[in-house]
């Protein structure tokens, strides 16, 4: 007791109490997550259901088929489950049945996409390991040539051709389209849009009709690539003027206003503000409807028709496309033109899958979000712009010469504001 | 002293906001207004032209266009009609509507309810992706493997659920175990299965945006209320999205009816009214186009045009509806 505590000894000084040391937080409990018996109720469900269809399918009853055991073991499962999460509550039971139902209905969709990329993949391998696939038509190879002979040349060049086509007219055209959509309101761009929307389902094989009407029936025109790419275009305008103007919509109006209240026109402000904002999304629209466009049958099969010579004159003769070959060689009787036709299809779904890939990589930004190399080029020219902008101390800037100072001059003369005092 | 009436001045007025554009903007404005008529045009011009070049058959079939089965136009009068295409036509949609909506549900409340967060953007490319391959692939597919794959289950609903209409067999003993599977192939079944792997991505894909723009507010809600998942989905999720459910329903039931080679390859045609969907020959409009279109004679060509004609109405008013039920619904027409 020989040091007394300073609150003791003068108790008229107040000292600031020692922050007492907060009571141990209780841990946190868990919200989420599944407990250790949640984990035997669904595993030993499973392997239940497993040992019961065995059980019935082998012993019991005469069952037999591949699709009906998975869904017996799929039924039982469900039984099962609901049976022993019962205690719980008809809530619980309702909840876990749904979640697996769920669970299962992904997969089933996830393992038929899978299934078939992979098998179209796996029967078009024959054809695909032979190099003269790639670099032969078929004009010489019947349904009875083994596989070193012959190729799909003729229908890749044709696909080619006629997506180019297609992509030149609608391009342009679409765009020009969905910014008429979205900069000029009114009750025509209504209409417009209206149309537009409900067309986006046209089958594609009326595309393909109007234009065999027009140019072939009509026109007295021969069949052509020509005629296949505007009908591939006719069927993928309302695509991407509708994926177009939905990414035009997304643009912030604070852009297009900070534009206007700059100065800009309209034009102006279409050309340097909205269109480069929305150049990623923009950029996917055109792809997916290129890879959507790439993929019909149907409008070429009626406009160009399948030759199984390489024809690189899109105007006068037909030309085939990879699915237009795939289409056409698989209903021959012959396993060799099979084979061919999944190569064809392999090919194409390559085709498509690289569309896919390069519109996830270039989209998937909003309006206005920048790459890390876009956002590294803007912050380097806003850093120019600041030393350009820092008045120059006429001492320090030493041995100029005239030009420079000259230049200096005019750019402070830019950059400051009309009333400001220029130096 | 001092008079505090205001100075009045010219009274004010609104001043027209409206500038006299430049050059370049009116350049720019007849540019644009251009490119939609012109867009206008052509989506105008295939209705318009497909009705121009059917008036030739329609007014020579009348009414029996409607109810005639067989399809035999250079037979004149009575001899050509879509009564069993179309029938055929909104049989397999139906088909592939029935077995897409659940596939479609489910995966949809999947990737937006279930799915891990990591995963969820890999998901929804994958679904895109689902919906980018083309048809003919699909249709190989189907064609090649799927259809011999579900022979046997078509075979066994046909043994046990004879008694149920669509799955009746005609002219067929469903009991003589040396059948060929070939009877169960080629059949509105099996065209409407594939085309309903077709749809369902597309719809998935619109009821997941949907589905994803329910309040958090509502869902934090019905937990509070001590709600499991499954019955916030019930009470939250669902009845917010019910118009993107049924739009995308429609949606995909229009491309279901506009789908040609699938189903062309897949379905044996035959030109009559046939609704046991297990059996072998079906119809549909769009496969008949591509069937038939290199008919010699005009008269056969504007019979088909007809043909056409009545899918386009019919995809145009499915597709009117659809987008008229998802701008009604509370979730509003998201994309």
């Amino acid at each position: 007791m020989t040091t007394t505590t300073p609150a003791v000894a003068a108790p008229a000084t107040t000292v600031v109490a020692r922050p007492v040391a907060p009571p141990a937080e209780p841990p946190r409990r868990r919200t989420g997550g599944r407990r250790a018996a949640d984990h035997w109720a669904l595993w030993g469900s499973a392997a239940g259901a497993l040992a019961l269809t065995t059980l019935v399918f082998q012993r019991i009853a005469p069952l037999s088929g591949a699709i009906g055991f998975v869904l017996c073991v799929w039924l039982s499962f469900l039984g099962l489950y609901a049976l022993v999460s019962r205690e719980e509550g008809a809530m619980a039971v309702r909840d876990r049945l749904a979640s697996v139902v769920v669970h299962s209905i992904a997969v089933l969709l996830l393992a038929v996409l899978v299934w078939i990329v992979l098998y179209v993949f796996w029967q078009g391998r024959s054809a695909l390991a032979h190099l003269n696939f790639f670099t032969e038509d078929l004009s010489a190879a019947g349904p009875a040539d083994p596989l070193d002979h012959g190729g799909a040349l003729h229908a890749i060049v044709g696909t080619l051709t006629q997506i180019l086509i297609a992509l030149t007219i609608t391009i342009p055209l679409g765009l020009s389209c969905a910014v008429f959509l979205g900069e000029v309101p009114g009750r025509f761009s209504r209409l417009v849009r209206t149309l537009v929307e409900a067309m986006t389902a046209l089958p594609s094989i009326l595309a393909g009709l109007f234009i065999y009407a027009v140019v072939v029936i009509g026109l007295g025109r021969s069949k052509s690539g020509l005629a296949a790419g505007v009908a591939l275009s006719v069927m993928m305008l309302p695509i991407l003027i509708r994926a177009a103007d939905v990414v035009l919509r997304l643009v912030p109006a604070s852009l297009k206003e900070a534009s206007y209240a700059l100065g800009a026109g309209r034009w102006r402000t279409v050309w340097t503000v909205t269109l480069p904002s929305a150049r990623s999304g923009l950029a996917t629209a055109v792809i997916l409807a290129a890879a959507r466009g790439i993929g019909e049958t149907s409008p070429v099969l009626l406009c160009s028709g399948y030759t199984k010579i390489l024809n690189l004159d899109p105007f006068g003769s037909p030309q085939a496309s990879l699915p237009l070959m795939a289409f056409t060689l698989v209903k021959f009787p012959s396993q060799l033109h099979a084979a061919r036709a999944f190569g064809a299809a392999a090919v194409l779904l390559g085709l498509v899958l690289l569309l896919f890939l390069l519109a996830r990589t270039v989209g998937g930004r909003g309006p206005g979000e920048l790459t890390r190399r876009q956002q590294d080029r803007r912050a380097t020219r806003s850093l120019e712009d600041l030393r350009r902008m820092r008045r120059p101390e006429p001492t320090s800037t030493g041995p100029t010469t005239f030009d420079e100072n000259q230049n200096q001059n005019q750019n402070q003369n830019r950059t400051n504001p009309p009333g400001g005092s220029p130096c | 002293m001092n008079d505090p009436t205001p100075v009045t001045g010219p009274a004010d007025r609104a001043r027209p906001l409206t500038a006299n554009p430049g050059p370049a903007d009116r350049i720019f404005l007849a540019w644009a207004r251009g490119s939609g008529a012109l867009v206008l045009l052509v989506m105008l011009a295939v209705g318009g032209y497909l009705a121009v070049r059917a008036s030739d058959a329609l007014s020579t079939a009348g009414w029996s266009f409607l109810t005639t089965e067989d399809w035999n136009p250079d037979g004149g009068r009575g001899q050509f009609g879509i009564a069993a295409v179309l029938t055929g036509t909104v049989l397999i949609g139906g088909i592939a509507v029935v077995l897409a909506v659940p596939l479609a549900l489910g995966s949809a409340l999947y990737i937006s309810e279930y799915a891990p967060r990591r995963i969820k953007r890999l998901l929804v490319g994958l679904v895109d992706l689902m919906a980018a391959v083309p048809s003919v692939v699909y249709g190989l597919w189907g064609f090649v493997l799927l259809q011999y794959e579900l022979a046997g289950a078509a075979r066994w609903l046909a043994t046990w659920f004879g008694w149920f209409p669509p799955f009746r067999m005609v002219g067929v003993d469903v009991d003589d175990p040396l059948n060929p599977p070939v009877v169960y192939t080629a059949s509105s079944l099996m065209a409407g299965i594939v085309v309903a792997f077709m749809i369902t991505p597309i719809m998935c894909s619109i009821m997941r945006e949907v589905f994803d723009q329910a309040p958090p507010g509502e869902r934090e809600g019905a937990y509070a209320l001590g709600s499991t998942r499954w019955g916030m989905i019930r009470s939250v999720v669902l009845p917010f999205g019910r118009g993107g459910i049924i739009g995308g329903t429609m949606l995909g039931l229009g491309r279901a009816l506009g789908e040609t080679i699938s189903v062309y390859l897949i379905l044996s045609m035959q030109f009559e009214i046939k609704l046991q969907i297990l059996q072998t020959g079906g119809s549909a409009v769009a496969p008949m186009i591509a069937l038939r279109y290199g008919d010699s004679s005009p008269f056969a060509i504007s019979a088909l045009m007809a043909a056409g004609l009545t899918l386009f109405l019919l995809t145009l008013v499915v597709n009117f509806a659809a987008a008229a039920v998802v701008a009604r619904s509370r979730s509003g027409a998201s994309s």
